[in-house]
Parts: structure tokens; sequence; C-alpha cells
């Protein structure tokens, strides 16, 4: 079954063609990732899916619903969350607050309740502390910072309260634009670890883009390549991997083979 | 040095206070609030009332420009929309004051909605003039709707009364006017370690982001508009029955200004900051008119030569805060605070 299935989508600023014709589906409790050259559209395809940009045409069903014309909050509150490509944490808020914030969508205390901090508007403040603290804190290894200003934190771990945040949505479908982007190796290794531990604990799917080819081939099912705004392959890690137009995309013509080594590192080493 | 600071229950942690020091410290700051009427001068009890109000209108802007990140100039006009709904409803229908205040700030919020209703679309310098020019058309209401509000005579009120109690002088007044501030400050805290409060912070830091969270920001926006705009309407209200008295001039731009200086100086988005600044804004002045009595023994010359100097150097004083203490006077005591916390050893 597919939770998020994309259909001819288009979506162009002016003359330029951000996505053109897209169509390719994520498959429910998969790990699926996009990726593509710097300005294939990666980024404009998760503005669509979150409902920042509006596409011109196509469409995307959520869950076998179409999302047209629901606003972003809403499609937040229906468990599609997600992380940003320039981290987008609140800076002028502690870790502990930054992550209590993705909750927002699930709580309900309104303005009377917040200027009185008693009965059920304190209740559901400490129920969501205890389900931050037991489900997310402990479990992405954050509980030393939990005080902490975000703007103060080394960048793999504002990167790491980021999906904290995002977990905290409750997420059905976890949208992550480039999680290991600079990170060293130790960093990117834990990342791929905490991907593959919320795929199979917290029973999400996981739509990714990512540039990093060694966990890009690592971690995912299933892998849709965008080009200049079109989908130019789709399917199994290996098969993505084979595929002449995929390399092409990359590197370019010249000297197919070395640069298909360059693709396939482990192949290389074996 | 702090020490034993440890917890068992979240609720414990999240307390406002988090240990029996800090409790003892508010408890005394609480009894010197209640033992200063019985011991000022009625000039300082005069003064204590001006900022008392002006902490209860700064945290109302602080809630909205400091916290939300929505540049507001519009702060005296929803105290004057709070301050002439006082005084028409003390004139015309004699209610007690703890319901004209209600009405006052409610009306207020009301007017600050619409006024922030521009606020999805344009933010910034451009929210700014916006708002400027909601003030402006507040002041020429109050200036021509004769009928209600009295013209540019304004309207004359009878003290505040509550079961047969009048509250006439400074010193009734105080009564008033101190415990709402610090309910203010009590409700503004509490908003901030909550669901609502976070909204706010996150719409200043980041909108775009936070929309895509889950945060409706036209919602939130006017939410922070009608709390800020309740407070300017709850302090325009007691500004009404402290001066008794309310014409369009009690209420002009160089007030908005006031206060959003305040809040900068006091330190944006920090409470404590607003408490400090709306203090700083209103005694500062004060306290060099005194200065200048002072010297004048010795001086005789003083009042001559420094009264046209105040302005300049309240003005030099607010520009030094921003160069050197660009986090406002609340960094100063977070400074002083840390500094206590690791005594008597150094970081």
């Amino acid at each position: 079954m597919n939770i998020l299935e994309i259909s001819q989508l288009s979506l162009s600023f002016g003359g330029v063609h951000a996505l053109q014709d897209v169509s390719f589906h994520v498959p429910k409790d998969t790990i699926t990732t996009v990726i593509g050259p710097n300005g294939a559209g990666k980024t404009s395809l998760f503005n669509c899916i979150s409902g920042f940009y509006k596409p011109q045409q196509g469409e995307i069903r959520y869950q076998g619903a179409p999302l047209r014309g629901i606003k972003p909050p809403k499609r937040a509150a229906l468990g599609l969350a997600r992380t940003f490509q320039n981290i987008a944490l609140f800076r002028g808020m502690t870790v502990l607050d930054n992550i209590k914030l993705g909750a927002h969508v699930h709580m309900k205390t309104g303005l009377l309740g917040s200027l009185a901090y008693y009965g059920r508007a304190r209740r559901e403040e400490m129920e969501i502390r205890e389900e931050v603290e037991r489900r997310i804190i402990d479990f992405l290894e954050i509980d030393h910072i939990r005080r902490q200003p975000v703007a103060s934190l080394p960048y793999g771990l504002q990167k790491r309260v980021e999906l904290a945040r995002a977990l905290a949505m409750r997420p059905k479908v976890l949208m992550l634009d480039e999680p290991v982007a600079g990170m060293n190796r130790e960093e990117k290794e834990d990342m791929a670890r905490f991907i593959l531990d919320i795929r199979e604990e917290w029973d999400v799917t996981v739509l990714m883009v990512e540039h990093d080819m060694g966990m890009v081939m690592d971690i995912s099912d299933h892998i849709a390549v965008l080009n200049f705004g079109q989908v130019i392959a789709e399917g199994k890690p290996q098969d993505v991997q084979q595929n002449p137009d995929v390399i092409k995309a990359y590197l370019g013509n010249s000297d197919i083979d070395d640069l298909r080594k360059r693709l396939n590192p482990d192949r290389e080493a074996a | 040095m702090r020490i034993g600071d440890a917890k068992q229950t979240y609720l414990a942690d999240e307390a406002i206070w988090t240990s029996s020091t800090q409790k003892i410290w508010f408890a005394l700051l609480l009894a010197v609030l209640l033992a200063f009427p019985f011991m000022a001068s009625s000039y300082l009890l005069y003064l204590g009332c001006l900022v008392g109000i002006a902490v209860i209108s700064t945290t109302g802007l602080n809630i909205l420009t400091g916290y939300t990140g929505l540049i507001s100039l519009g702060q005296a006009g929803f105290m004057g929309v709070g301050a002439y709904t006082v005084a028409w409803l003390s004139l015309n229908t004699g209610l007690p004051f703890p319901v004209t205040l209600l009405a006052a700030g409610l009306l207020a919020a009301a007017v600050g909605v619409l006024v922030g209703l521009p606020s999805l679309r344009v933010k910034g310098l451009y929210l700014a003039i916006a708002t400027l020019a909601a003030s402006v058309f507040l002041h020429f209401i109050f200036a021509e709707w004769e009928p209600v509000t009295g013209g540019m005579e304004g309207l004359s009120l009878e003290p505040a009364h509550l079961f047969g109690l009048e509250f006439r002088s400074d010193f009734a007044m105080y009564f008033i006017i101190v415990p709402l501030a610090v309910l203010a400050l009590f409700g503004a805290k509490n908003l901030f370690r909550t669901r609502v409060g976070r909204a706010f912070i996150a719409i200043r830091d980041r909108d775009i982001s936070a929309e895509i969270l889950g945060i409706p920001l036209l919602k939130y926006k006017l939410m922070s508009f009608a709390l800020s705009s309740f407070y300017a309407g709850i302090a325009g209200g007691l500004f009404a029955y402290f001066y008794r008295v309310v014409t369009p001039e009690s209420f002009p731009l160089s007030m908005s200004i006031f206060y959003l200086a305040a809040v900068i100086v006091g330190g944006m988005g920090n409470l404590l900051g607003g408490v400090l600044g709306a203090a700083f804004m209103t005694l500062v002045p004060e306290a060099l008119k005194l200065l200048t009595a002072v010297m004048t023994p010795i001086w005789p010359n003083a009042p001559v030569f420094m009264s046209p100097m105040l302005e300049i150097i309240f003005g030099a004083l607010i520009v030094g805060f921003l160069i050197f203490e660009p986090h406002g006077l609340a960094e100063i005591w977070r400074r002083v605070r840390r500094f206590f916390h690791l005594w008597p050893f150094r970081s």
C-alpha cells in the first residue's frame, strides 16, 4: 500500500519549471529517498507535500485522499511531519520547548487555559512533557542538552533536535530534508541508526531527501531520482544504481565506468 | 551557590520557582510591595502607581513585539480605547471597577484584533506603519466623536468604586493597580510555559516553519494582538481611574513610542525586562528632575541649565543601553544572578 501517491505534479515559478509532471509513490512503512543533483526540485517537492507551495497541476494523495486545498497546519495535524534543509529551529527557545512545540497540533489548551496554567492546561503540559521525555529525548540521546538554548548547540545536535521536534508531531510520514548534510562520519552513522530505529519502532514511513549516496543506498527501501524537475528513475536501490540515466544525470557523460565505481563505493572495495 | 536542584516530578521541574531561595525572595518582594504605600511619601506613591500602570502596558506590548515579533505603534491608542471605555461606563452606568476594567480590556482586545488583521500580510516596519495609521485613526475618533468621548474636552469621571468603597486617593488606587500588575505578569509567565506562548515565540523566530509545524499564523497573530491590547485596555482603564480625566491628548503617539522603548530598554521577549524597562522609562526622568533639585543649593543656575538638558540626558541613556546592553536591563539582572549561582566559585 502507498501512503503517498504523487501524480503528474507540475510546479513553476514564472518561467522556471521546478517540477514537471512528477509521479512517484511512497510505499507505507518504507524508507523512501528522493535523490537528484542540486536544483533538481527535491525541496520544492517537499514544500508541495507540506502545502507551502501550491502546484499548478497534478495531485498528491495521502492515505488515499487528495491533499489539495488543505492548509499546512492541517497537514501537520494529519501526520505529515518534516525537518528542513537549513535547520529551522526556533532560536529563542530551549531544546525542550522546541520539541514540545512539535506537539502543538496534538494539544488543545487555548489562550485562557494558557494564562491560568491550571486544571486541564497544566495536565496537558505534563502529559506532553512526559511523552517527550520518555519517547523522544531518551530515544535520541539528547537528555543532557534539554535545558540549553538551541542556538548554542553544534550543528549535528541541532539536526537531532529538529528530528526530535518532528517526532513530537506524532508523524505518519516523516519527511527529512538532508538529515546528514554537513555531518561527520560518526554523526552520520548515528543519524542513520536513528532513522532505521524510527521506522522499526514508531510505525512511521520515512521520506527523505539526501545527497550522501553511501547512506542512501544503505538504508533506503525505495528510491526516486529527480533531475531538472522530472523523475528519471524509480525503484530499489540496486536498480537505480545501475540505471544509465541516473549515472548520466549525476556525473555527466564521460567515462561511465569510473563514475559507476564512484557511485558504488562498496563494490569497489569488494 | 545553587545546589540541591534535583526534581522528582515534571511539575516541580516546570514550576515558576524551582528553589526555595527563589520563593523566599519573591515573598520578600511581595511584602515590600505591600508595605510600600504605608511608608512612602505621596510623591513616591504617585510614582509607584504610574510604574504599575506602565508595567501592565509594557508587558502587553512585550507579548506582541518581544515574543511574537510584531512591531506595534498602536499601544497608546489601545490604552485610549480602554480609558474611554472606563470613563464612559462609569459616567453612564456607574458600574463597579472590576466590570468596567474588564469591559475596557475586552473592547481594546476587539480593536486590537481589527488593527492586527494586516499582520498576516505585512511585518516589520510595514506593520509598524499600519499600526501607526490605526493609532492616528483612533486619536481622530477620540477627538471627534463628541457625544461619546466628549471631544477635545474629554471626559471626567468619578473615582473607582466597589461595594460602596471609593478608591479616591493614590493610596487606594495603589491597591488596585499593583495586584493587577502582579496578576498580569503571572498570566504572561504562564502563557510562555504553555502551548500558546510557544506558538507566539515560534512565529517570531521562523514564521514559515511554524506554519508547516502546525501553527495557523493568522489565528495566533490575532490572538497575540488581542491579548496585548487587552493588557493595554486594562492599563488605560487604570489610567482613567488614576487621573479621573481622559482627553485625546492623554494618549499621544509619543506614548506608543515610550512603551516600545520600555520593551527594548528592558529586554525584548523577557518579562522581567518589561518590568525593569517600564520602571526605567517612568522613573529616570523623575530622577533627573530630582537631581536638578539636589544640585540647586550648590549651583543656583541648575534649573535653568538642566531643564532643557533632561530630555537629552534621557535620550542619551537609552542610546547607551542600546549600544552597551542590547539585550536590555534583564541581561544585567541575569549576569548578577549567574554570579551568585556560582559564588563563591568562579566559572
